[in-house]
């Protein structure tokens, strides 16, 4: 696979606020997306860490709405081409209309694996106003190939320019992962990419065997910053990258400086390492690791045992409040007893 | 028996045919028509096999039918804003189960009472039946500045209308939590989930008064409430009574179908349908009043 060219979308500014409850400050963004636009990276990431709209109770209010963050990003990038999130079922039609206004080019287009009809207005609109759409199907892990598959060519026939494969939870393995990207290259014809969590450790490794698979696009973030222990950091990425002889067009030693901005701003908690592992290993959703550690506390129960049961639910990307329900069952079980 | 009150639907998929077996079931209502535009669907071939009149010439033959006054409209909010100008031309009284909002948003439990005029009256969402309640119920506690919903249904329950609607679902949801609920702000949010065996549909209401609540009022509020939705949505229960976290008040809320047509856990068909039934109930009391034909008996 030496002397491919592979583009890296960085996310720290999109799923990284979910490592600090959604709390950068427009100013952090501006900084830190300035580095990284003189980085050389191809596209950054910038809206709430549940996409446009995504401002709420049930996912944690952010410190300024969508449109302020990018405006704050928006000026300060030369050759970076500046992507949002959407949710449909969270963002709508209009929060398309004003990241178009703010100078947005590429629209991510994010749902569950198996629900990808519901995204046929949100790409439509998109493809219209002259954005590339990229399109995620999250969870991935908890389809079969074929129905995977199904859903991608779904999004491909509504425009998708490419399509990736979301590991939400952190829990695919390295074979699993090269079997869904080969799958998705051979029913495709737009391009495949892969979102790596590193709830086990497994990141990097696993956006190596995405690559070697044949992914075009591979998702980092600075510092590791994401739900749950985080997408596979850019920075190691491109060193690692690197020493394969794949082209990132991204300058190591200048993503390295553009990582170290979060260590100076960062305010977050420690994320719990037990939590993290389980939300991989249970196949539990990334973003849902500082909410379940909220509900844990308050209901006095350990977060591993609330992350076991939501795994057992097979509850999806968004359902932040069956942990309020769990959590609550779960108790009052305990005082049951 | 007293005369009933003659009504078509338009619209056979899922919500049309859970629709269909509810009016059949109403001694208020005679059902006459069922409408759609795909001649070999399920729920018009369903409507035939019951002896009912059926058509798939959309709806062109319930504005024919002069003796038919009122129209429940189950296919999209696409289609409503098409069909919405044609009924009121032909004198229809329409129940519109899209999340189009051509008419005054009616939840049964809330606002009936203050509709009953309109020829136009849109149902809100299947979220917004099941949650508009208890925004509403926390109001009548404590004033809600801001509300936010957040849907969970069974994919299995989301036809394509659902599906090709959902912008639609959160911002009709979202502006009647306002105008019926009361709430300063509303927001609402909708996810669908595949698992199997399909889950019950559930909802979660966020409220946030201008100051902390009084929790037994609230308690005492939502409970009455729940009563009022549940004599015509019997599988409406709370799941998680309201936790009170000083001006946020939080409740989650279960629907279970009463299996007219789709399984149980289309609770979210259910509730909506039967707010249908509701209204029409309530409407064809006053029409059939009106013509001074009511057998008092």
């Amino acid at each position: 696979m030496a002397n491919r060219s592979i583009r890296i979308v960085d996310t720290t500014l999109r799923d990284g606020m979910h490592s600090i409850a959604h709390q950068f400050s427009p100013a952090e963004m501006t900084t830190i997306a300035a580095a990284m636009d003189e980085a050389g990276v191809d596209t950054i990431e910038v809206s709430h860490g549940d996409g446009l709209g995504g401002s709420s109770i049930q996912y944690g209010r952010s410190r300024a709405s969508d449109q302020e963050y990018l405006q704050a990003v928006a000026p300060v990038l030369k050759h970076t081409k500046l992507a949002i999130l959407i949710l449909p079922g969270v963002g709508i039609r209009e929060d398309l209309h004003m990241a178009a206004g703010e100078g947005v080019k590429v629209a991510r287009v994010a749902t569950h694996v198996t629900e990808a009809d519901i995204a046929e207005q949100h790409i439509g609109l998109a493809k219209k106003m002259d954005m590339e759409v990229l399109s995620f199907l999250m969870m991935a892990h908890l389809a079969p190939v074929e129905e995977m598959v199904h859903n991608a060519k779904l999004m491909e026939g509504f425009g998708a320019d490419g399509v990736y494969v979301v590991d939400s939870s952190g829990y695919m393995l390295p074979d699993e992962v090269r079997e869904r990207v080969t799958a998705l290259r051979q029913a495709l014809k737009c391009q495949v990419g892969f979102h790596a969590h590193n709830n086990l450790g497994l990141a990097v490794g696993n956006t190596l065997a995405a690559i070697e698979a044949g992914a075009h696009l591979v998702d980092g973030s600075l510092r590791s910053m994401g739900g749950g222990g985080g997408n596979a950091p850019t920075e190691t990425l491109v060193a690692v990258l690197t020493r394969a002889k794949i082209d990132t067009g991204i300058d190591l030693y200048k993503i390295m400086d553009a990582a170290k901005f979060l260590d100076a701003i960062k305010t977050s908690q420690k994320a719990d390492p037990d939590a993290v592992l389980m939300l991989g290993y249970a196949g539990v959703y990334s973003s849902f690791l500082l909410h379940a550690a909220r509900a844990a506390e308050r209901f006095d129960l350990s977060p591993r045992e609330v992350l076991v049961e939501l795994g057992r639910r097979r509850v999806v990307g968004g359902q932040e409040d069956m942990i309020i329900d769990v959590a609550h069952e779960l108790a009052s079980r305990v005082a049951a007893r | 028996m007293s005369e009933r009150l003659r009504v078509a639907i338009i619209g056979p998929g899922n919500i049309g045919t859970d629709l269909m077996y509810k009016v059949l079931k109403s001694p208020q209502l005679e059902l006459c028509m069922m409408a759609g535009v795909v001649p070999d669907s399920e729920g018009l071939r369903r409507a035939a096999d019951l002896g009912i009149a059926t058509t798939a010439e959309g709806l062109g033959p319930i504005l024919e039918r002069r003796d038919i006054p009122l129209v429940f409209d189950a296919t999209g909010a696409k289609a409503h804003l098409a069909h919405a100008p044609l009924l009121r031309k032909a004198g229809k009284i329409v129940i519109d189960l899209t999340p189009a909002a051509v008419g005054p948003y009616v939840v049964p439990a809330v606002n009936m009472g203050d509709n009953f005029d309109s020829p136009n009256i849109n149902l809100v969402t299947c979220g917004g039946q099941a949650t508009i309640p208890i925004v509403a119920a926390v109001s009548q506690a404590a004033p809600v500045a801001y509300a936010e919903i957040v849907a969970t249904i069974s994919s299995r329950s989301a036809g394509p209308g659902t599906r090709q609607n959902i912008d639609e679902f959160t911002k009709t949801t979202a502006r009647a939590l306002e105008v019926v609920g009361k709430a300063g702000k509303g927001k609402a949010i909708i996810i669908l989930n595949p698992a199997e065996p399909p889950i019950l549909m559930r909802n979660t209401i966020y409220c946030e008064t201008t100051d902390p609540a009084d929790p037994d009022a609230v308690r005492a509020s939502v409970d009455r409430m729940v009563e009022v939705v549940r004599s015509y949505v019997p599988g409406y229960r709370l799941r998680v009574p309201p936790i009170i976290d000083g001006t946020l008040v939080t409740v989650m809320i279960e629907v279970q179908g009463q299996g007219d047509f789709l399984p149980e856990y289309s609770g979210n068909l259910d509730i909506i349908t039967a707010a249908a039934v509701g209204v029409a109930e309530r409407l064809a009391e006053r029409i059939i009043t009106k013509k001074g034909v009511v057998d008092h008996g």
